[in-house]
């Protein structure tokens, strides 16, 4: 069936922030539909609040409004771009409901715009838990069976029927505290009797427990026509208990039989089937491991982050082919981009092996429990691609950049084999260092498997790596096995540490033996057809098919060059000289973590284009499945490979880039600068000698010295004792920190000489290679500026202020443009003094710069000449593209001469808020206060004529939604009881009833404000807990005394208060910003929609 | 021990040596299935040839002797990228290592598979040699290579006489529902072997009978019409027509096989016979091309062939497209078709070529993929229940 000639203008929903569970795939899946729709000369009306993502870029939609994801301002964007249909399955669960909700009231009919792609109906049936279990039940597909029972009775002879053991979960409690799986009758009353008086209604659900089971994915596409394929499957290495996007998955499955496998999909094209999916889904599975017995755990009707990681995997643009099914194409009318030869209607065959493995926060999070559960944590993940499953494990634990390279990386050799034993009991991040422990420990793969559930395959793999560390140990160093310790890609460092050689001696004796890196295509097709497109993963041994030009030639061309080609076919032939345009490297950022999240991707995408643009060649490296910049026709050529120095130099031997640039690949880029250098590779833009000066303290103090800018005073230690001794030469509060880290991580703010041991003990679990920094702590306005420097001018496209005072890391911040509250002075202070800095330091590209006004004064914070978080923000609040701007100077062109004035642009007629957002909710025992080191995972935007409706729509954008009960509780140190009682006032005016704890209660009393005391949660109930748990409270406005509260109580109520869906505010500035913004909306007035590409 | 695979055009790939320990010559395959290697190596389509599995881990649930679709592998050689160390699963009978042993199959593992897949594509299929002689001299094998063919290879793998699939009477013999089934693991590991589980829920077939001629056939072929109700008698490829027509089946069935079709001379006058009577038949594969030989069709050898899980296949009847299991290196030409004998009713959606035709005025229908999977996707099972639709009196080629 060919397009639908009656779609022509859609609006496609976005996914909203970043948070846990739903990230970056969505930008990825997202820009890639709308290309793929503009490309069938679709409009495309973009609703997305997210800035940071390339998505809401203007050059991707007709359209672009970064407004909050609400049914009523989705309504009033439909009612004035009149949109023909809606597509709202790019944009994750957040962009699913909100379409089902806009079908469901009616609205969706009544203004005539149809639902693109899967109908309302399916995704009741796919999402409605009942429903979806009646449709399973009458096509035969096995769901886990499960009843909810009122008495221990019925509990015991429903489990007669299914079989122990079962899992138990009491309804309503917090938690699902109460619950447990039962192996037996026994143990069944026991949980059960329990269960039921704990539950509110007295219900508790008893299910068929799968934990341990293989989970298996498959990735299925099907058109309107039902034509249907599944695009990939995916084994999890962790069993069913652990969710999926925490789980190490490979593609495709390993310990699946054909049997098995062909079983798996032809349920789950009978599910799509079933439910009438057009477009992309996810089904996943649970296998027995000893039997053929499966249940079906889950559908999502729409693209996911499995569907991202499938489409990396193998290559074939879910989003892209779901887009154009939308659309009404079938599978068998669009074509593979990949081959250009085939149909998108095919099965992609692999013909490598996948690992993904979740980059986890509890490097940010060092309170929180590390266990994986079914509540997803990871904030995300990273992709490799090997010809051997050891291999791609290993690239894929170096890709992490979490201080890991190997299986000796976590120690816990001083672990008895009976501690051992207990200890893999225990479901965390650290699970595959403990088993390859227990490996070296020689216990048995069956006891193993027994304990973890994980299949001895991938035990055996793991004993495979073991292994060969024990041979690195003990054996001499022959050519043979080192080329097999490459083979299963043991980097050449931890070759070098186990065997007592220096790195370059390995180095050395890989290449007078021709051990060297190779690259094979992802083709989809398993070299079936010849492919198009240059995507490439690194092995070791064979033929190299990178820089080669075999597949950009004639097929009679390439023939002639096969027969010229050495016969030895094992060795690496097609070596190409002939290229005439520059190569240009870009080095992206690696996986999505707290503090260098989408912004670096969008920034690395940027530069990409730009480079293109100038007539380039473009080459990534980047590891992250879940970003544009992996899709395969961003760059001319993309390589999936971890970026280590190592990895990264095996492809200079390649390509032999004409330059490198890293400063917009965020620190992971950064910290190649050096070995990029070595390898004689330019650096594009800022001198990697000026980056070090902008981190280096005693070269950094000089050049502010010959600015003539001040700086808060400080000094650099390497130990607590010099620490302490600095802090009080400063004076308390200092701030603590590590130089060369993102996101302020490991930063604080000490205020006692205990407090600075115990941080830096923190800090020094990690072997530090610089100094770390202790500076005066100074109370100000944070101003924030991005600005491109040519060499003789600067171009600063606005400035930024913080709501929140100094203290509050930058990217935790509410952030607004223009600076509203800061005067010329001031002003033209801080684009001075950016001026300087990016001359004294060189740069010729991007800077950030970090500043402190106090009064007229201004300090600086801090200075990374190197693209940043606010860079996509401000480029589309301003409307300039400052990544443009700054490729452009790098390649040579001037600011003048890109047809801009220097200096500060002239603000714009509104203003525009970005708003931290936070996931504090998916990761337990994390504390959410804030402080120096950065904890959102995402932002969003609020954009408006006025300041309060812009902060009304950024509050709104981040879900903070109020009011409902009218309800809030106040528990501040005393330094903010001032503070507090403005606030608590202007609270009550609005008719806010607030609870407070004794001392919070007695400040506002005391001053006139109405507060009702509650009991602390050690007191007799009720208290504080107990009002939050009843599920009637707005908002927690919690400040913790200074440094790291050390009460449990204060820790108990935040934790609570986010685990029951309650807004929780730390900082005294957020609620002041927060009272305003609710004031001014008690007007009422509708929010006004921009629409940014057209400002 | 060091391997090599010399191919007729000199590359030479040096591996390790696996399998049984003797040197073969042979037409070297691809296969780009993920799974289904046991499959694959049973499948006697693959007599005459070594294949060579693009998907580089093999041997990872080891070998349930369960999925076997014949009684021994045919392959004259396997070619792998890595082998794996150990098999998992909970049918695991053997290691693949033991197997090829045991079955007399050499083969090389730790090549370039992709390299020797891609030298395949671009020059296509080509004969080689896989040895353990490191001294060997190609000047001596390259006449050996070129003059390598795989003959009348039919005669090899048929059975050498006919027998009959029982039919299934009551579904519960089937096993059970796909999904739904417990499996007692101690009782298979003491050899009692449960039915795997099954799709089919009717026993549409009961009643009917069906003539197959084997010609290589895969037993899932049998399996798929007998677990629909049908009985089914194999006979041996070479049988006369008449024999068969004695029997007055309700329908025949012409199975997949190895080789070159038009080395299958004298079969093909046979089936001229059976093209002549009125009966309905359903040809895959091998059997596709010597009805299309038999009605005046000819056939050409692919360059490098179709063998693997994923091809899309378009069923001109209802246009719906079917991702399809292949094995085959010839192809019959539609070029100069007769429209009264015989018209299209499947293409291979990638590069159009034939999947299958529909017998004009005749209850006959053919294809060149596999319904039967066993590896690779069951989407086309379908045509099976097409089948019995027919023999029980429909009319699918008016």
């Amino acid at each position: 069936m060919p397009k639908n000639p009656n779609v022509k203008r859609v609006m496609v929903i976005g996914s909203g922030p970043i948070v846990i569970g739903q990230a970056a795939e969505f930008d990825y899946a997202g820009t890639q539909a709308c290309r793929s729709l503009k490309e069938e000369g679709v409009e495309v009306i973009l609703v997305n609040s997210n800035p940071a993502t390339i998505m809401t870029d203007k050059n991707i939609a007709d359209k672009v409004y970064i407004e909050p994801l609400t049914v009523k301002m989705l309504e009033q964007i439909i009612e004035k771009e009149k949109p023909d249909s809606i597509l709202p399955t790019l944009g994750g669960q957040a962009g699913l409901n909100l379409g089902m909700e806009l079908e469901e009231s009616g609205f969706l009919a009544s203004h005539g715009v149809k639902l693109l792609g899967t109908t309302a109906a399916t995704i009741r049936n796919a999402e409605g838990r009942q429903e979806f279990k009646d449709l399973m039940e009458r096509i035969g597909e096995p769901c886990a069976a499960s009843k909810v029972v009122e008495n221990v009775q019925d509990g015991i002879e429903f489990t007669n029927t299914i079989g122990y053991p079962v899992v138990l979960r009491p309804a309503y409690t917090l938690g699902g505290s109460g619950g447990g799986i039962a192996h037996n009758q026994a143990e069944l009353e026991e949980i059960l009797e329990n269960g039921l008086r704990l539950s509110r209604v007295g219900q508790v659900l008893v299910e068929r427990c799968i934990a341990g089971w293989k989970e298996i994915e498959y990735e299925v596409m099907r058109d309107s026509a039902g034509n249907c394929i599944t695009v990939c499957n995916m084994e999890n290495i962790d069993p069913v208990g652990v969710h999926t996007g925490d789980s190490i998955v490979v593609a495709p499955s390993q310990t699946l039989s054909d049997k098995e496998y062909q079983m798996l999909r032809t349920s789950a094209l009978n599910i799509i089937n079933e439910l009438q999916i057009t477009g992309g889904c996810n089904v996943q599975f649970a296998l027995h491991p000893t039997s053929f017995e499966y249940c079906v755990i889950e559908v999502n009707p729409r693209v996911s982050r499995s569907s991202a990681l499938a489409s990396k995997a193998t290559g074939y643009p879910i989003a892209k082919v779901a887009a154009k099914i939308a659309l009404g194409y079938t599978l068998d009318e669009i074509k593979n981009a990949i081959t250009k030869k085939t149909y998108a209607s095919f099965e992609p065959a692999l013909d490598y092996c996948v690992v993904k493995i979740p980059r986890l926060p509890f490097d940010k999070f060092i309170t929180a429990k590390r266990t994986l559960t079914t509540q997803m944590k990871a904030t995300g993940e990273v992709m490799s691609i090997c010809d051997n499953f050891e291999g791609a494990l290993m690239k894929a634990i170096r890709s992490l950049e979490q201080h890991v390279d190997c299986l000796l990386s976590y120690d816990f050799s001083a672990l008895s084999g009976e501690e051992l034993l207990e200890r893999l009991k225990v479901v965390d991040d650290q699970r595959i260092w403990v088993i390859a422990e227990a490996i070296r420990k020689g216990i048995s793969y069956e006891k193993i498997h027994e304990i973890t559930m994980i299949d001895v395959w991938f035990i055996d793999k793991l004993a495979i790596l073991v292994e060969m560390e024990q041979a690195l140990k003990t054996q001499e160093l022959t050519p043979e096995l080192l080329k097999e310790a490459k083979r299963i890609e043991f980097p050449d460092n931890v070759i070098a540490r186990l065997t007592g050689k220096t790195e370059a001696e390995i180095k050395k004796l890989r290449y007078d033996n021709g051990i060297k890196a190779v690259y094979k295509m992802v083709d989809t097709c398993a070299a079936e057809f010849s492919a198009s497109t240059p995507y490439y993963y690194s092995v070791y041994g064979g033929e190299c098919e990178s820089a080669g030009r075999i597949f950009m030639l004639s097929e009679d061309d390439s023939q002639e060059i096969l027969s010229s080609a050495p016969k030895d076919a094992n060795a690496a032939f097609f070596q190409d000289n002939s290229e005439k345009r520059k190569k240009v490297l870009v080095l992206g950022s690696g996986p999505i973590r707290i503090g260098q999240g989408i912004e670096f991707d969008y920034c690395s995408v940027h530069a990409t284009w730009a480079f293109s643009k100038a007539g380039y060649e473009t080459i990534i490296i980047n590891n992250n499945p879940e970003t544009v910049s992996t899709d395969f026709d961003i760059a001319d050529k993309l390589y999936f490979e971890p970026l280590t120095p190592e990895d990264v130099e095996s492809i200079v031997n390649i390509e032999h880039p004409d330059g490198a640039v890293v400063q917009f690949g965020g620190q992971t880029a950064i910290k190649l600068t050096e070995s990029l250098m070595k390898m004689g590779v330019p650096i594009l833009g800022t001198k990697a000698e000026d980056v070090d000066a902008a981190e280096d303290r005693e070269l950094f103090d000089k050049i502010l010295e010959q600015t003539q800018i001040p700086r808060a005073a400080g000094g650099t230690v390497y130990t607590a004792e010099e620490a302490k001794a600095v802090a009080n030469r400063l004076g308390y509060p200092v701030l603590v920190r590590p130089s060369y880290v993102l996101g302020g991580q490991g930063m604080q703010i000490a205020i006692s000489d205990q407090e600075i041991e115990e941080f830096m003990e923190i800090i020094n679990r990690i072997a530090q290679d610089h100094p770390i920094l202790v500076d005066k702590y100074l109370q100000g306005k944070e101003i924030e500026v991005d600005a491109v420097c040519d060499g003789t001018d600067i171009l600063i496209p606005g400035i930024m202020e913080h709501i929140e005072r100094t203290g509050v890391h930058s990217g935790d911040s509410i952030s607004v443009y223009p600076a509203h509250t800061i005067g010329k002075i001031v002003k033209d202070k801080i684009a001075e003094y950016t001026r300087r800095l990016a001359m004294a330091l060189h740069v010729k590209g991007l800077i950030n710069i970090q500043f402190i006004a106090i009064g007229e004064d201004v300090y600086v914070i801090e200075v990374n000449p190197r693209s940043s978080r606010t860079v996509p923000y401000i480029s589309k609040v301003t409307g300039i593209p400052i990544v443009d701007l700054a490729t452009e100077v790098i390649i040579g062109k001037t600011i003048r001469e890109l047809g801009y004035k220097p200096g500060l642009q002239p603000e714009a007629e509104y203003y525009a808020i970005k708003m931290p957002v936070f996931s504090f909710e998916k990761i337990r025992g994390a504390e959410i206060s804030l402080g120096p080191e950065m904890k959102s995972t995402g932002e969003c935007l609020g954009i408006a004529k006025t300041f309060h409706e812009a902060l009304y729509k950024a509050f709104l954008g981040a879900g903070v939604n109020l009011p409902k009960y009218k309800n809030l509780i106040m528990t501040v140190k005393d330094a903010d009881k001032g503070e507090a009682i403005e606030i608590g006032r202007r609270f009550e005016k609005l008719g806010y009833t607030i609870y407070a704890t004794r001392s919070t209660a007695a400040a506002l009393n005391e001053a006139g404000v109405k507060a009702r005391k509650v009991n602390k949660i050690s007191q007799e109930s009720p208290t504080v807990m107990d009002l939050i748990l009843g599920h009637k409270i707005d908002l927690v406005i919690d400040t913790p005394t200074q440094g790291r509260d050390k009460t449990r109580d204060g820790f108990l109520i935040r934790r609570t208060a986010i685990e029951t869906g309650v807004n929780v505010i730390t900082a005294m500035d957020t609620a002041r910003a927060l009272v305003s913004s609710l004031e001014s909306k008690e007007s009422d007035e509708l929010l006004t929609p921009i629409d940014i590409a057209h400002m | 021990m060091k391997a090599f695979l010399i191919l007729e055009d000199g590359t030479v790939f040096e591996g390790t040596h696996i399998g049984a320990d003797k040197e073969i010559i042979s037409e070297i395959v691809f296969n780009t299935s993920m799974a289904g290697y046991l499959e694959v190596l049973t499948d006697p389509s693959y007599a005459g040839q070594a294949v060579c599995m693009t998907y580089p881990l093999i041997g990872n649930y080891g070998i349930c002797k369960d999925d076997m679709e014949s009684r021994k592998p045919w392959p004259d050689g396997f070619i792998v990228r890595e082998l794996s160390r150990i098999p998992s699963n909970f049918r695991c009978d053997c290691t693949i290592q033991q197997f090829l042993e045991e079955n007399d199959v050499p083969g090389i593992a730790g090549i370039d598979t992709r390299a020797l897949t891609k030298i395949l594509r671009e020059k296509g299929t080509m004969n080689g040699m896989i040895t353990t002689n490191e001294n060997y001299n190609f000047e001596e094998i390259r006449p050996k290579l070129k003059a390598y063919t795989t003959g009348k290879v039919v005669e090899k793998v048929t059975c050498k006489e006919k027998y009959v699939v029982k039919p299934t009477t009551d579904l519960a013999q089937n096993g059970p529902l796909s999904g739904s089934a417990g499996f007692d693991r101690e009782a298979y590991a003491k050899g009692v072997r449960e039915p795997r589980p099954t799709l089919v829920k009717e026993l549409n077939g009961a009643g009917l009978r069906v003539a197959l001629m084997d010609f290589g056939a895969k037993d899932n072929i049998a399996h798929s019409l007998a677990e629909r109700g049908c009985e089914v008698t194999v006979f041996p490829a070479l049988t006369p027509a008449e024999e068969i027509i004695a029997m007055q089946p309700d329908g025949i069935m012409l199975s997949n096989g190895p080789g070159d079709p038009k080395e299958c001379a004298s079969i093909i006058e046979e089936v001229k016979k059976l093209y002549a009577t009125d009966i309905p038949i359903f040809a895959i594969c091998l059997g596709h091309q010597l009805m299309a030989l038999a009605t005046g069709c000819d056939t050409h050898k692919l360059k490098y062939g179709h063998r693997g899980g994923n091809h899309p296949v378009k069923d001109l009847m209802t246009g719906r497209v079917y991702i399809s299991s292949q094995n085959h290196g010839y192809v019959v030409d539609t070029d100069k078709l007769d429209p009264k004998v015989a018209v299209p009713a499947f293409i291979n959606v990638n590069d159009g070529t034939n999947e299958g035709l529909a017998y004009t005025g005749k209850n006959i229908f053919t294809v060149q993929y596999h319904p039967e999977a066993c590896p690779g996707p069951q989407d086309s099972r379908y045509l099976f229940d097409r089948f019995i639709n027919m023999m029980k009196g429909e009319n699918y080629n008016a």
